[in-house]
């Protein structure tokens, strides 16, 4: 009895996306397609223990819920009319339902063109990645009835205005695709530093943002859909030495470099230069490749820092950013010296836009520490602690004090 | 002569005729011989913004909202989905210089949907 109830907890964790998916498909609608879907599984929780777990459980989950929806429909509670395509969806062969990646289909229908960007990913987080509205707010930086509003638009312009589920066909492929990529990737950093407070590494998410690119780069070999993943399998591969056990967080030179997961590393690296081959290549790429470097090093100090700048330089061509130079900043102060570091990261922070941005002044705090100005130091120490949203950097930075 | 009649509303008053005035307007239309098509559009939210510059397809949430550009025709289509709504709108030729606004056309909620030249009229009957 238990041991049915725990397979199926494991079954909602698993392909509770994928019923939904299927079903979004073949209904046409979101909201009716998660009712049925909870529908299908408390069915479940009520037959299998008498029943035993049919052979094919997710093809039972969908086609219940097809059933409760059909249901749903005839009573007509919800439809004042029962449309023909709600009819024609439902007569859908049974056949057709393994075709193609389900969860595929609905990503690239939440991410559409035709819907509003910050839409499109939290339509995604919501319907996808089955995040809550108040997880994907937070997230956001958004009042949770903004979002909400968002996530009901969005649903209700589908709806009306017949946004298909459908992967879209070779010659929209590639246009559709940076939409899709940025959400994937908001998805993985959502799970690899969750936004405010204390809140543990989301490993769901993150394995379904690297899951989820590893299936759009064998549908779709795109130099930047291997960028991107290999961007997250070297994130990844050095997570668990970027935190001790209490949540403090490790700066890179201090971490342990024995614990990364070198097999993942070389993977990665060897995507990496697949991707910088075809010379189609974009941002994705290049910071996958910034990324190789730091963990190719033996240690921070043998870290290729000439080859980091450069590819700083290439990634500000093609995407301007004040955050971007930051991080060259950095690379400059290891490279040439906390003095040019310093000179570049004040003139960030006067003319860059950079005021409000407690990473430049945790990386001025450090240039002036490494330059023995000690009062200085303090002072942009105590600044970026006061513009910090997260405990973990809040104390990391304390700790910096501490140690003057 | 034929003329077009733009209807525009703001958000306030969306709901303010009900769908069997409307409806019954149009059928005095069609009666009285002055009908040649008429159909009420889905809100704002669901509006597309369609471009071609330079060859390349552009495809934006929301309305037309550029004052300088005035309407200069319509397009009435039958398209499965918004996919090919989207593609027959860019080959629309001014595409390449102004913005086509695709917006879905919704029934009328009334007994036999929204009234149309040749169709019986539900009233009527």
């Amino acid at each position: 009895m238990n041991d049915v109830k725990q397979s199926i907890d494991d079954l909602y964790r698993a392909e509770s996306r994928r019923v939904f998916a299927t079903l979004v498909r073949l209904l046409g609608d979101f909201d009716l397609a998660e009712d049925s879907m909870h529908e299908a599984f408390s069915a479940a929780m009520e037959k299998w223990p008498q029943t035993g777990v049919p052979e094919n459980p997710v093809a039972w989950l969908i086609s219940t819920g097809r059933f409760k929806a059909i249901d749903t429909i005839r009573r007509g509670t919800r439809f004042q009319t029962l449309t023909e395509s709600h009819d024609a969806a439902i007569d859908i062969d049974h056949e057709h339902e393994a075709v193609g990646d389900e969860v595929l289909r609905l990503i690239f229908t939440c991410c559409h063109p035709a819907l509003a960007p910050d839409a499109q990913i939290a339509l995604t987080l919501r319907e996808v990645c089955d995040l809550t509205t108040e997880e994907i707010a937070r997230a956001f930086l958004t009042p949770v009835p903004t979002l909400a509003q968002r996530i009901v638009r969005a649903k209700a312009k589908i709806r009306d205005a017949q946004i298909p589920f459908e992967v879209p066909d070779e010659n929209e492929l590639g246009a559709r695709l940076r939409s899709v990529l940025r959400v994937i990737y908001l998805v993985y950093n959502e799970g690899y530093s969750a936004s405010s407070g204390e809140t543990a590494v989301r490993r769901d998410l993150v394995q379904e943002a690297i899951r989820l690119t590893r299936l759009v780069a064998s549908l779709l070999p795109d130099a930047e859909v291997f960028g991107l993943l290999a961007l997250m399998l070297l994130q990844e591969a050095r997570r668990t030495t970027r935190t001790t056990h209490d949540g403090d967080l490790i700066p890179l030179d201090e971490q342990d470099r024995s614990r990364w997961n070198m097999a993942q590393v070389e993977e990665a690296s060897l995507i990496t230069q697949q991707a910088l081959r075809t010379g189609r290549f974009g941002v994705y790429t290049l910071q996958a490749a910034i990324a190789a470097v730091h963990a190719e090093a033996k240690t921070y100090e043998e870290t290729d820092w000439e080859e980091i700048i450069g590819l700083y330089d290439a990634l500000l061509q093609m995407e301007p950013s004040s955050v971007i130079q930051l991080n060259r900043a950095v690379a400059v102060a290891m490279y040439h010296g906390p003095e040019q570091g310093l000179e570049l990261v004040d003139d960030l922070i006067k003319e860059g836009g950079l005021m409000d941005y407690h990473l430049a002044h945790a990386a001025r705090a450090d240039f002036c520490r490494r330059l023995d100005r000690k009062d200085e130091a303090r002072a942009s120490y105590l600044f970026a602690i006061k513009l910090a949203h997260q405990e973990p950097e809040k104390r990391f930075l304390s700790r910096q004090i501490e140690k003057l | 002569m034929k003329y077009l009649c733009l209807v525009y509303l703001d958000q306030e008053h969306w709901d303010s005729c009900p769908d069997e005035t409307c409806g019954a307007y149009a059928q005095d239309l069609i009666d009285g011989g002055h009908m040649v098509a008429a159909e009420p559009l889905h809100g704002v939210h669901t509006a597309t913004s369609v471009r071609v510059r330079n060859g390349q397809l552009s495809v934006t949430d929301g309305p037309f909202a550029e004052t300088k550009e005035m309407l200069a025709g319509f397009y009435l289509l039958d398209a499965k989905d918004l996919n090919e709504a989207i593609r027959l709108a860019s080959g629309i030729p001014p595409a390449k210089y102004g913005t086509i606004e695709v917006r879905p056309v919704r029934t009328l909620d009334m007994p036999g949907g929204t009234p149309s030249v040749g169709a019986p009229s539900v009233a009527g009957s």
